[in-house]
């Protein structure tokens, strides 16, 4: 979109950009930029080898972590999953960190213990992330336990695919949190997708919203991927929260459009075919926020995300190894 | 040197193979499984296969390549991620009648359906004074490489191993893959059968026919005079790769693979020892309370190998890193496995590491026989 770079944010932006100032506008297409962009170059760098761990790319699910980490405060918590450099990321997660991480030097996030399936940033209170599937739900549901017993209004949102609610583990937590009405948001990212599976060979009824609702905890469905639409529904569940009373589900519907580990597009293999995908691309949130952005400021922010995508792959390459004495440090506290 | 190296055991293997009646060809470890999968179904309907992603266009990385086509969604189906009721729901099949084989892609899902593998599953038959029996095989893959770490690279079978009523098994090549697994799916009892991600690529000779190999027996893979040497799955590879670095010294290793883990066959491992005085066992998992730790304490209480010298290598005893530099030194690796063998026969020798470039080499031996 060809806007007048002399344009600031006019009432018009106010209008588009479903009451967010627009500073609040800049802020969330910073962030939805900085994941898109970390990540492809991520898949940029990953056939050169440097990258020897396995990375879950989350290119076209950015919104979920974006939305919902922006109305977080830096003090609350958030969690993720194999697939969680957006959430790092959306939470204020270091990016050099998580680039050396994933290049397994001893400057990354877990000193190049982790990977990029366990990336943690305790600073920004990003828990770690595990890459067995739904095991951090109930993980971050006791740390909705701390939070509550703390009491200072902070909170924890938790995200994680529509996979994960078919372990008995989630079901299990929501009981639990909504028991105690503990601060934990559930923010389950809905690809359609387990690895290949669709949804149609593991669910026997598609509305995740009803079974969860039968625990008493108040859901949401944000059936198109629309990003405001789902800062909307964390910014009112969070604050819901704050107050003590207790979880929310939101169901947010999303789609992935890299292989599900890997840096490449599969829609040659056959189990999901292109056309599927290019509505969700033609819907690209990442572009249609930083359309509604005077030009100038949105190419700032490019420019700025650039700078900082580019110092942490130099970081990366310029950092050591772990040395053979790190093999045994850590195994106990 | 370095290219009799590379040779040297492929065409001593294939001169001391002996064909078998049926018909062979070299096949993968992947295939293998899968064709041994494919003739059991066709002989007997209550085999049936289910698990995460087997029906998928990867296949567990083409292990149940065509089965979904040959024999349908009804005996072919992915399952939900629910791997506690899933592994229940296996169990009650088999209890049942039926033949369930439940695969994972990784090893570690297991720990899910940990309580129904140990309370139900193992216990059965025993508590129920043999009124029921539990034929369940349980497949599984450890995973490694590419910084996999922490979470998918485990060799959790000294878990199982612990449990009596469950068998565990370890085949090493496409030979025994297809024989213990069409065994296993035979079998009365639960197996847990391990297979690890490395060997998938490696040929090995395999009949075309459906054939067994027995659970339970320990197989001489190489015969020598020097030391023995246990590999555990993949381990046992590397073994052989080592065994060819200490023939470069003048050492001969005996080389033996247990390939059923539980029950164990330790006889043949102490009569191998009982003639070397040495025991060097490595295992694809970590030395305590391990696989190793079993094999050893066998052969010390044997009174045929009183006196033997022993050791055990397995993973270092950390969670597996990814980084590159560190993943390298978790796992075992033929001139590791080479310079601690080297070091139980000769004590009072200098200590012995096999140059990079020949270590290096030793990783390019394939292993094809005999079996
Ligand atoms: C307990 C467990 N079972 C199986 C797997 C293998 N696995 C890895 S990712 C994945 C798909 C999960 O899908 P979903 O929860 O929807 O998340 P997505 O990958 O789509 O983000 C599966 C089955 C696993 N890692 N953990």
């Amino acid at each position: 979109m060809a806007a007048d770079p002399r344009n600031t944010a006019s009432p018009e932006h106010e209008h588009a950009g479903h009451g967010l100032s627009s500073s609040q506008l800049a802020a969330l297409y910073r962030k939805l930029r900085l994941i898109r962009r970390v990540e492809e170059e991520t898949a940029r760098i990953y056939p050169s080898d440097k990258i020897k761990s396995p990375v879950h790319l989350a290119i076209g699910q950015e919104a979920s972590s974006a939305a919902v980490c922006d109305v977080l405060k830096p003090e609350d918590v958030a969690s993720g999953t194999y697939r969680s450099h957006a959430v790092y990321l959306a939470k204020g997660g270091n990016v050099a960190a998580m680039m050396a991480e994933m290049y397994g030097k001893v400057t990354g996030c877990c000193r190049g213990k982790g990977g990029s399936m366990h990336i943690i940033s305790p600073e920004a209170n990003v828990l770690g992330s595990s890459a067995v599937v739904g095991t951090n739900i109930p993980i971050a549901t006791g740390q909705g336990l701390m939070l509550k017993r703390e009491g200072k209004g902070r909170v924890c949102a938790v995200f994680f695919g529509d996979g994960a609610t078919e372990e008995g583990c989630f079901y299990e937590s929501l009981n639990f949190a909504m028991l105690h009405r503990l601060p934990v948001l559930f923010v389950c990212e809905n690809n359609g997708y387990a690895i290949h599976e669709p949804l149609s060979k593991r669910w026997s009824s598609e509305d995740i919203c009803a079974r969860v609702a039968a625990f008493g905890m108040p859901v949401v469905q944000i059936p198109d991927g629309d990003v405001f639409a789902m800062r909307e529904a964390a910014a009112q569940a969070v604050e819901r929260m704050r107050r003590g009373e207790g979880p929310t589900f939101i169901e947010c519907k999303l789609y992935r459009w890299r292989e599900h580990v890997g840096p490449a597009e599969d829609f040659d293999q056959g189990y999901r075919p292109r056309s599927e995908a290019e509505a969700w691309m033609a819907n690209d949130q990442v572009a249609r926020v930083g359309n509604m952005l005077p030009a100038a400021e949105r190419a700032g922010i490019d420019a700025e995300v650039e700078a900082v995508i580019a110092d942490a792959v130099d970081f990366a390459e310029s950092s050591a190894f772990p040395p053979a004495e790190e093999l045994y440090a850590n195994v106990y506290a | 040197m370095p290219s009799i190296l590379l040779k040297a055991p492929l065409s001593r293997l294939l001169k001391s193979y002996t064909p078998m009646s049926t018909p062979e060809r070299l096949l993968r470890y992947v295939d293998a499984l899968a064709e041994a999968v494919a003739l059991e179904m066709d002989r007997d309907p209550s085999v049936f296969v289910m698990g995460l992603d087997v029906d998928d266009h990867k296949a567990i990385q083409g292990s149940t390549r065509g089965l979904l086509q040959r024999f349908g969604a009804d005996r072919v189906f992915t399952t939900p991620l629910s791997e506690d009721a899933m592994t229940g729901v296996a169990i009650g099949a088999a209890m049942a009648g039926m033949r369930p084989i439940h695969v994972h892609i990784r090893m570690d899902f297991l720990m899910l359906g940990m309580n129904q593998l140990v309370n139900m599953a193992a216990k059965s038959h025993y508590m129920y004074g043999g009124a029921v029996k539990v034929p369940l095989v349980v497949r599984c893959m450890i995973g490694k490489s590419w910084g996999q770490g922490a979470q998918h690279s485990q060799g959790l079978h000294a878990m199982f191993m612990h449990v009596p009523g469950l068998k565990v098994v370890a085949p090493s090549n496409a030979h025994d893959a297809k024989g213990c697994l069409i065994a296993a799916i035979r079998d009365d009892n639960p197996v847990i059968f391990m297979e690890h991600r490395l060997l998938y690529g490696l040929e090995a000779y395999v009949p075309e026919q459906p054939y067994t190999v027995e659970l339970g027996k320990a197989r001489v893979v190489q015969t020598g005079t020097d030391l023995t040497i246990v590999g555990i799955s993949n381990m046992l590879v590397e073994c052989l790769r080592a065994q060819e670095l200490l023939k470069e010294q003048g050492i001969h290793a005996e080389v033996i693979d247990p390939i059923t883990l539980s029950p164990l066959d330790s006889e043949t491992v102490v009569q191998s020892v009982a003639r070397t005085g040495r025991l060097l066992v490595v295992d694809n998992g970590w030395t305590m309370c391990g696989a190793s730790a079993e094999i050893l304490a066998r052969v010390a209480e044997a009174r045929a190998t009183r006196g033997a010298i022993v050791q055990r290598m397995g993973f270092a005893p950390t969670t597996c890193p990814t980084s590159p530099t560190l993943e390298q030194l978790f796992y075992p690796n033929p001139a590791t496995i080479a310079s601690a063998a080297h070091a139980m026969v000769r004590p009072d020798a200098a200590a012995w590491e096999p140059s990079p470039e020949l270590a290096r080499l030793a990783y390019q031996v394939q292993f094809r026989g005999p079996f």
